[in-house]
């Protein structure tokens, strides 16, 4: 009897069929839910159109596959110009958003001058109002500025959603690292640069790395200021290239628009899967001595 | 190495007064104490001397020099804080060299520095280790050899063992004062423990509600407490207080504690009148079993094997004597209690009656 007591707990888990039901099949489902549109786009960018198109064919499985689209996509269109363009916006707009994220985030957190409480709540209101209208003050800006159809009306913009984001986030973070940590390096001699990029950058890794992801997912799908912005072909991002050089009219170019999304997505993936643990670590947060 | 002077300290945060003008000289060399309960203004005190903490009033000598407005780093101190605060993901050597890294020392010094703090603390292999990897005790010893690293004129510690099992805090107290000891760095100590106060302080600061209430040495506020709360802070088991009123007895004074029993009355200066209120102090171990003691019945016999604790109802109070002798006294027996010493106090505003 004491024994079956002193089992209990994860205990449910151990015979197959209890742990297919409990374990197995709601992963399963979730999975299923989550990477069809991913296996949709795979299916469809190696189909040949006939297949696309034929109604007796099978929508989920190819017969020949092919990769017809994915040479239309490379050769007869800008689709690596935009990836480097795509690649060089976000991975700018997150380095300066970055900078000015972790100095905002220190200062509003750790310097507690006055009126610090109010600037973090500002900083966050700014997040709260959508691109969608944004974009018409910045557009007029960004004219006045003359940097319409350049890549940098997109480096100047993105950081506009991502510091709130990113500050927020790493205000979070900074706030699990004991004060003591700080007041302990003060006596050793630190400066407040010294004690920034010394003790609290190092510790704040996992943070800043989660932040960094995040702020590059966001400027690599990012999608209206890019659509405004930017006119010329050779100017645009992923995002907006395949959906306005690959629809023409009422024709939607499918397999080489599934091509694109699917190469677009690639990146994005790769970094997530490098830094994935330490993603987790930042969104939990806690320094651990 | 450097005295340390305290000038009517004040500090408050906002409107709320927390340190109410202190006052305290710590010779050169000393190993100083600041004891009381949590929230007594001890640890915001130490702060303040760190520079951690800005002054509202008074002021901070080191040495001779005033150092209100000086910066924490130019102030020549070592700070070793409650939780150790060592840098996570720097090694044993780089926690401890970090202080002389900022001060832009050569690398060979910084090495020997630290490789000689290590062999004091017994640190040497550990070195290349994380905080992380370490024990409570070994941590201790770590914030200890980043302090001893910077040869400071005054060593700060807040707390440092509270986060320790009582055993190894034992044997860390001992370390510390060995260490002070060897070093006679100026030291200034905070601890809510009045045992780590009695045993390593040569000078203890009795603090209460952001006020001193007695400087003087370990044994010295045990003999001679200036107050209730002094008396009742120093010392353990802690002192039995009960409550009486002077009266003549026969050429002499007497204390009636109530119920009819008399104690005679401590010999003070102060000239006793009969009728007067009095708090008697007495210490546990200052009562004696014994014929010509004031009877007391007995509530409960704790023998520790050294001595025993007897707790017992005297004159409608619960109070508690250690005596060398064992005895089996049973639950509700009556016996007899002579305090040898005793101490009297004012019980309005708890000043000693000498």
């Amino acid at each position: 009897m004491a024994r079956e007591q002193d089992t209990q707990g994860m205990d449910y888990l151990v015979s197959l069929p209890r742990r297919v039901v409990t374990v197995y099949l709601p992963v399963l489902v979730f999975l299923v839910v989550l990477l069809f549109p991913f296996y949709w786009m795979v299916v469809t960018s190696f189909k040949p159109n006939e297949e696309l198109i034929s109604r007796e064919a099978n929508p989920f499985w190819i017969v020949a596959p092919t990769l017809a689209h994915f040479k239309r996509l490379l050769f007869q269109t800008e689709y690596p110009q935009w990836m480097w363009n795509t690649m060089l916006v976000a991975v700018v707009a997150t380095f300066l958003s970055l900078a000015a994220s972790v100095l905002a985030a220190y200062a509003i957190e750790r310097l507690r001058f006055r009126g610090a409480r109010e600037t973090g709540l500002a900083i966050f209101l700014a997040y709260l109002v959508p691109p969608s209208i944004l974009f018409i003050p910045l557009a007029a800006m960004v004219f006045r500025l003359g940097l319409f159809d350049t890549k940098f009306a997109l480096i100047l913009t993105y950081p506009t959603f991502l510091v709130p984001f990113a500050t927020w986030l790493l205000m979070g973070y900074f706030r699990s690292i004991p004060y003591e940590l700080e007041e302990c390096a003060l006596i050793d001699g630190a400066s407040r640069w010294q004690i920034l990029t010394k003790i609290i950058l190092p510790l704040a890794v996992p943070g800043l790395i989660s932040a960094g992801i995040f702020a590059f997912t966001l400027s690599w799908n990012e999608f209206i200021y890019a659509l405004t912005f930017i006119q010329s072909s050779e100017q645009k991002t992923v995002p907006v290239g395949v959906v306005t050089e690959l629809v023409e009219g009422d024709v939607y170019h499918w397999g080489a628009l599934m091509a694109g999304a699917l190469l677009g997505s690639v990146p994005v993936a790769i970094v997530y899967s490098f830094f994935v643990e330490y993603y987790v670590a930042g969104m939990t947060g806690a320094v651990k001595e | 190495m450097a005295s340390v002077t305290l000038k009517d300290v004040r500090k408050a945060f906002g409107s709320t007064p927390v340190v109410h003008g202190v006052s305290v000289e710590i010779l050169d060399g000393e190993f100083a104490v600041l004891v009381g309960p949590s929230g007594c203004g001890k640890s915001t005190l130490l702060r303040m001397i760190a520079g951690l903490e800005e002054i509202t009033g008074g002021a901070i000598e080191i040495g001779g020099r005033v150092v209100n407005d000086v910066l924490p780093k130019e102030r020549d101190i070592a700070m070793v804080f409650q939780n150790y605060a060592l840098y996570p993901h720097m090694t044993v050597a780089d926690n401890m060299g970090f202080s002389l890294k900022l001060a832009k020392r050569p690398r060979q010094e910084i090495e020997d520095r630290v490789r000689e703090a290590a062999k004091i603390l017994g640190l040497t292999e550990y070195l290349e280790r994380y905080p992380r990897q370490l024990s409570g005790g070994q941590r201790q010893r770590v914030a200890m050899g980043r302090a001893i690293v910077r040869n400071p004129q005054v060593f700060l510690f807040d707390e440092p063992l509270s986060n320790l099992d009582a055993k190894l805090r034992v044997q860390m107290r001992t370390e510390i004062k060995e260490l002070h000891q060897r070093l006679k760095t100026t030291s200034i100590y905070v601890t809510h423990d009045q045992i780590e106060a009695m045993t390593m302080a040569d000078k203890i600061v009795v603090m209460n509600a952001g006020r001193v209430e007695q400087i003087g040495a370990p044994l010295e506020l045990y003999d001679d407490p200036a107050n209730l709360f002094v008396a009742g802070f120093i010392g353990s088991p802690a002192m039995n207080f009960l409550p009486g009123r002077v009266v003549a007895n026969g050429a002499g004074l007497a204390v009636e504690l109530g119920g009819g029993v008399r104690v005679a009355a401590p010999r003070v200066q102060a000239p006793l009148a009969p009728g007067r209120e009095v708090t008697v102090g007495v210490r546990p171990e200052h009562f004696a079993v014994s014929a010509q003691g004031v009877p007391a019945e007995v509530i409960v016999v704790e023998p520790t094997g050294a001595d025993t604790q007897i707790f017992c109802n005297l004159a409608g109070v619960e109070v508690s004597a250690v005596v060398r002798e064992r005895h089996a006294f049973r639950p509700g027996e009556a016996i007899r209690l002579a305090p040898q010493l005793a101490y009297l106090f004012d019980p309005g505003n708890g000043a000693r009656i000498r």
